[in-house]
């Protein structure tokens, strides 16, 4: 295996991992303010696709309308879904958590794909599909439009989270009895990182729908999402850009080696894996905080 | 006689302890049994085999989970895993000419084994963590499932399983798979009503609610989590088996995916943690409502002369599923073994209840 081929597999690879990363940026946002893995996240990323769709299609307008409207949708449906579900549960044991997360995620892909149908549509952005030559290396140009995406997204939460209402957010995820006793809405802000899980949700929706087409599938990247924001280190944004990285690049690298001895499909496995691994050997991730229960 | 507690005294440590400590509860129970014995000859057998029967076999299963969920509180999400174990092994055993009785026993064991893995897992984080890692082991065994062929035959084959038999007689009969399926159900649900009153049962109580402090009391946690998730995982491979033996005939990877891992977590929950006539509450509640509603919103669409998409008929038994959850959770967190509870325990003292204020 020459290493012309080898870093072509790694610089998409890479990509690839920013494109999970953009999904799981969603789950840490949840988890950083309020301490509530978002497994729900798969179903708004697909709800998210199929709004954009409705509105484009449907409605028949221009992307750059159809995109930000969206956008200003999920940002209500997530204030909505926080007030509605996940208050109610506030200081209950994980588990209720996870299955409240669990049922939303089921219930808005059955309900997304009871009105819309299930048969995949393309939401036809405008990029090529004829791939970028960098050298002798192909580069796929959605990819390269939805990492510059995840780029930016994170370059916007690091400002935002540098204004009055950022600040207040990296307090409640701090300490929320604090904030309390300081005067900071707790829940104000826990219900603003659910809306803003949405709106990345619009962004990872519509990059993931180009490439693979706005179907169900899109709720099936939640296993890569997830390990992403663990191996990331569940509430650190800039962990899940790099976990992201890592994992596209282990991933993509990986499958070619081991495809052709296990038969195929050995993504998953790696996946998986990796996944096993870190909560084995490092469960706070790369750049968690280290205060997470162990046995 | 209205008044349920009354002349129930309990003078000894001995009658403090039984199963059923009101009469009441005792009588119910005798009542459903009678039921559940004459079911075949009172319930058409449609019903029986398409509805009832599944529910017992996935109570028996989810009874199992919430041995290892909501007595030793660990969360596992990869129980559909447990099942597919047991269900391969039997089969493989039973097209073998092992004895169903045996090969039975032989699924359940061999789940216990893959499912003392998980309990590795659960040795050294808890929580969201345990979840997370349960959830990456389902994915794993989806993954060797669909591509060993020398288990399933491959992503997309299936395995026929032999015609059931057990001590001697094939059964074949609607009543026979009924039997069978209620039996085991009988068996599980005894061998957990006997467990929330025996050392075993306590101690994974322990476990649950703070493991330091178990250990303080001389509970080695260790090796009652391990014991937890290998007898629930017992109860999953014989549970597993026999829902492919006696109600799908076939067994597929698809079977066990880990949207089945899901779906039994969310009957435990939504049953009730630790509550085991909620559990029955839980199953029936998943499995059933869902094609209910279903049904009665294609035949009133259908009346009010409304044309409804296909699709939407397709995905609509998913959308109420998701909603069933999320309706009971806020309901009631605790599920509906306590709503049952609740009620109960209203009408255990029911015409003297303003006695009590």
């Amino acid at each position: 295996m020459d290493l012309i081929f080898l870093t072509e597999l790694a610089i998409n690879g890479a990509l690839t991992g920013l494109l999970y990363s953009l999904f799981a940026i969603g789950l840490v946002l949840i988890y950083k303010a309020s301490s509530v893995p978002n497994l729900a996240q798969g179903g708004l990323t697909m709800l998210a696709a199929y709004v954009v769709l409705a509105l484009a299609r449907d409605v028949g307008m221009p992307l750059w309308v159809a995109i930000p409207l969206a956008a200003l949708l999920m940002f209500g449906l997530g204030f909505g879904i926080e007030r509605v579900a996940l208050r109610r549960l506030a200081g209950r044991p994980v588990i209720m958590i996870l299955m409240m997360t669990l049922g939303l995620d089921i219930f808005l892909r059955g309900a997304t794909l009871a009105i819309w149908g299930g048969t995949s549509r393309s939401v036809e952005l405008g990029v090529g599909y004829d791939p970028l030559l960098l050298g002798d290396i192909f580069i796929s140009r959605i990819h390269l439009v939805g990492a510059a995406v995840a780029i930016a997204l994170f370059g916007a939460f690091l400002v935002f989270f540098r204004s009055r209402t950022g600040i207040k957010l990296r307090a409640i995820a701090d300490d929320y009895m604090a904030s309390w006793s300081v005067g900071i809405s707790v829940e104000r802000g826990v219900g603003l990182s659910w809306a803003l899980a949405s709106v990345v949700a619009v962004a990872a929706g519509v990059i993931w729908g180009e490439i693979q087409g706005v179907d169900q599938a899109l709720s099936l990247l939640l296993l890569k999402g997830l390990t992403v924001a663990v191996l990331g280190g569940l509430d650190s944004i800039l962990g899940a850009i790099i976990a992201g990285i890592i994992l596209g690049i282990v991933e993509n690298v990986g499958a070619e080696f081991l495809d052709p001895l296990v038969g195929g499909g050995s993504r998953e496995l790696i996946v998986a894996a990796v996944l096993i691994l870190t909560v084995m050997i490092r469960p706070h991730g790369l750049f968690g905080r280290h205060d997470i229960e162990r046995v | 006689m209205f008044y349920r507690l009354s002349g129930v005294h309990h003078a000894d440590y001995v009658s403090d302890s039984r199963i059923y400590k009101v009469p009441a509860d005792r009588n119910l129970a005798v009542f459903i049994l009678v039921i559940g014995l004459a079911a075949p000859f009172i319930i058409p057998s449609l019903y029986l085999n398409s509805y009832i029967l599944p529910w017992l076999i996935w109570s028996a299963a989810a009874l199992g989970l919430n041995l290892v969920t909501g007595w030793a509180g660990q969360l596992h999400l990869g129980y559909a895993a447990v099942m597919a174990v047991g269900a391969y092994s039997a089969i493989h055993a039973a097209r073998f000419g092992v004895p169903w009785e045996f090969a039975l026993i032989i699924g359940g064991l061999a789940s216990s084994v893959i499912g003392s893995l998980f309990a590795f897992a659960a040795l050294r984080v808890k929580g969201l963590y345990l979840a997370l890692t349960t959830l990456a082991m389902q994915f794993v065994m989806d993954w060797v499932l669909t591509h060993s062929p020398a288990i399933t035959g491959g992503s997309h084959a299936s395995l026929q399983s032999p015609t059931l038999a057990l001590l001697g007689q094939p059964i074949t009969s609607d009543a026979g798979y009924y039997y069978v399926a209620f039996g085991w159900c009988l068996m599980v649900t005894i061998f957990m009503l006997n467990l929330k009153r025996s050392a075993l049962g306590r101690a994974l109580v322990a476990v649950r609610e703070k493991d330091y402090a178990a250990a303080i009391l001389g509970v080695n946690s260790f090796y009652y989590k391990i014991l937890a998730f290998a007898t629930s995982s017992f109860i999953a491979g014989v549970s597993g088996a026999l829902l492919v033996a006696a109600f799908f005939f076939l067994a597929a990877p698809e079977q066990f995916s880990v949207a089945v891992s899901i779906q039994v977590l969310a009957m435990v929950i939504v049953g009730g943690l630790g509550s085991i006539i909620g559990t029955y509450f839980g199953v029936a509640l998943i499995l059933l409502v869902p094609g209910i509603v279903n049904g009665i919103f294609a035949t009133t669409s259908a009346n009010l002369g409304l044309q409804v998409d296909v699709e939407t008929l397709a995905h609509m038994p998913n959308a109420v599923y998701g909603a069933l959850i999320v309706i009971i959770l806020l309901i009631e967190p605790l599920g509906l073994g306590k709503l049952y509870g609740n009620i109960r325990d209203y009408l255990m003292i029911w015409p003297f209840d303003q006695f009590r204020k």
